[in-house]
């Protein structure tokens, strides 16, 4: 069994925390936040114990992994910390504020072959990944465009609030919301490199952007969109899809659907001509418990298994995420011009 | 409970196959009367349970059925408490103490007079009583004769094995609503397990079951197996496994377990409500 504390009980690490407890391979021993309330609440209910110091977790505790779960400003401290002690760490997106501190934390995790990982937790929905595995083969042919979209309910009426709504803290729609997105198109397209025009727009916040908008230029030349609004009451919840348009057809997926369009049957795929869909029943990876969708346990999944056998993950790592927070400078400097 | 449950995903934009058709849905559902004249050709296919969470809209349908009483006489309604998704986008703007906040009716330092937040601390299960008697003031003067907690609740308190929440809230039903308590999961066994070891028995647990397995956490065999030897009181649900399995085939599966009560499902015209109801009573 491996021995594992999670740092930050949010919405994201009490879901974390409910994965992680039941996990067949993981004792879930010890979670820390600053919250009183919070801690009181699973001191009174759980039998997990409780910290409010992450350092003191850490040191107290022979631990595994940990799972740093805190408003973005925090993940340096506190990753770098687990990692000097030589604790596999999962990281919860977007990776860092700083490119410079990303970096760091990248090459401290290599140097000491730690298995690192970032909540992108889009790659574990089966319709994303199969996207992936279509666009590699090469099934649209050369690629002309891409659209990335995201859309929910998030802020829709003028207020302030917590460090989401602060930039300084990783707040805003370009670090919660649009990360995702790109985060999608840099793993399953290409890698974007530069702007060419982005815009940040406030709609109900007062200190952060409530959309991004901007024309992303990748490695490969290839150009596309990326929109995001987190103000769209016309959604229920959060709306991820990607768009690929290549000269052989056409791909829209997102978290439910892949809808296929080839203007010629592809004998090695079995799909005809026109349109295909492929529905999320069929692609959905199987997990042993659900909260949320099975992605965020599929995720914990993948993470807990390369802990276990000591080598990196391929999917999400702190390389990549740091990749994602490069796109996002890149637009932040772009939106300024 | 009736062997026929129906269900409210549809009005509310919830479809679990396609983003596009939610969409759909939402535009045909604007208004409360669409709404309405579902909810009655269902009752007139002689449906008389409606199964739905406590989304604000429901409120609006509950007024028109106390303003119509003669019309809906005997009629049920099984609460699924909170609506999630309200709860879940105000956490991530307004975090979990913030949500509080705003969804506890009142100032929360009145509440809780003695000594506010710090108090709060000391008493959770006081906590998720006001915030059960706040979900269920839209229900007054309904039917309600079971009553559940929506699932991302149910497992979130499985995953933390907070058990005595369970209890709590098993407790506090049956006391102040003269209810059944009931409970959706995405995890049956281990609910079933958990829910046994603390002395809860023959609980109300609605779960998805389909031949398919979609959302049937651990597999489909040890739902099953569950299914056939444990004692518990199943409502299935996703049973077309939202929308891959055609209705004969996926209810001719649930008729394979004898132990299921009851079927919840969701449609928006008359003929898919004669259909699948049909289906129901012929294999169930």
């Amino acid at each position: 069994m491996l021995k594992a504390g999670i740092i930050g009980l949010g919405k994201m690490g009490l879901s974390h925390a409910a994965i992680v407890a039941p996990h067949r391979d993981v004792d879930l021993v010890a979670v820390c936040d600053t919250s009183s309330l919070i801690l009181d609440g699973i001191k009174k209910f759980t039998g997990i114990k409780v910290y409010d110091d992450y350092r003191k977790m850490i040191d107290s505790e022979t631990l595994d992994f940990v799972i740093v779960a805190t408003p973005t400003k925090f993940h340096f401290p506190m990753v770098k910390f687990a990692l000097e002690k030589g604790i596999h760490t999962f990281c919860e997106k977007p990776f860092s504020l700083s490119i410079k501190e990303g970096e760091e934390m990248v090459s401290l995790a290599e140097r000491n072959n730690l298995v690192n990982q970032v909540g992108y937790h889009n790659h574990f929905i089966g319709t994303f990944r199969e996207l992936r595995r279509l666009i590699k083969n090469g099934i649209l042919g050369d690629l002309v465009h891409f659209t990335g979209e995201a859309y929910g309910p998030v802020v829709t009426k003028p207020k302030g609030g917590t460090w989401r709504s602060d930039p300084g803290e990783g707040g805003g729609c370009l670090f919660d919301y649009a990360s995702h997105v790109i985060n999608l198109i840099q793993e399953i397209i290409g890698r974007p490199v530069s702007a060419q025009g982005a815009q940040l727009k406030r709609i109900y916040s007062r200190d952060v952007e409530d959309a991004v908008y901007s024309l992303l230029k990748l490695e490969s030349g290839l150009s596309g969109i990326l929109s995001v609004n987190w103000s769209d009451e016309t959604y229920r919840k959060m709306s991820t899809s990607i768009t690929v348009i290549g000269k052989k057809g056409k791909i829209i997926c997102d978290a439910t659907e892949l809808k296929i369009y080839l203007k010629e049957p592809d004998s090695t795929e079995k799909l005809d001509r026109g349109w295909t869909i492929k529905y999320i029943t069929d692609l959905a990876i199987p997990v042993d418990f659900y909260l949320r969708g099975e992605e965020y346990s599929a995720q914990i999944d993948n993470f807990v298994h390369h802990v276990i056998e000591r080598k990196p993950t391929e999917i999400n790592t702190f390389r990549q995420a740091l990749e994602t927070d490069r796109v996002m400078e890149i637009i932040m400097t772009e939106s300024k011009r | 409970m009736d062997k026929v449950l129906f269900g409210d995903n549809q009005f509310f934009a919830v479809n679990h196959l396609s983003d596009e058709k939610s969409r759909a849905q939402a535009i045909r559902f604007k208004d409360d009367s669409a709404i309405i004249r579902v909810l009655d050709q269902a009752i007139e296919e002689g449906i008389s349970t409606f199964m739905c969470t406590t989304h604000d809209r429901i409120a609006n349908i509950c007024e028109y059925m106390r303003n119509n009483p003669d019309k809906y006489r005997g009629f049920k309604i099984y609460p699924g408490m909170p609506y999630a998704h309200k709860y879940a986008n105000a956490v991530t703007e307004l975090g979990i103490i913030g949500t509080i906040k705003q969804y506890v009716p009142g100032n929360i330092f009145s509440t809780f007079a003695k000594g506010g937040m710090a108090y709060l601390s000391k008493d959770f299960l006081k906590l998720m009583e006001i915030l059960i008697d706040a979900e269920m003031k839209m229900f007054k003067g309904i039917s309600t004769p079971v009553i559940f907690i929506q699932n991302v609740i149910v497992d979130m308190i499985l995953g933390l094995k907070a058990y005595d929440a369970f209890k709590a809230f098993d407790e506090y039903i049956r006391k102040k609503y003269n209810a059944e308590p009931g409970y959706i999961t995405m995890n049956m066994p281990a609910l079933l397990d958990a829910l046994n070891s603390i002395g809860i028995n023959n609980p109300i647990i609605c779960t998805s079951i389909n031949k398919i397995g979609f959302r049937m956490s651990g597999g489909r065999e040890i739902y099953e197996k569950y299914l056939r030897e444990k004692e518990f009181r199943p409502i299935a649900m996703q049973v077309l496994a939202a929308g891959a399995l055609k209705p004969r085939e996926a209810i001719e599966y649930l008729g394979n377990f004898p132990k299921i009560e009851s079927v919840v499902f969701g449609a928006s015209s008359k003929g898919h409500i004669r259909e699948t109801k049909e289906l129901i009573e012929k294999y169930l």
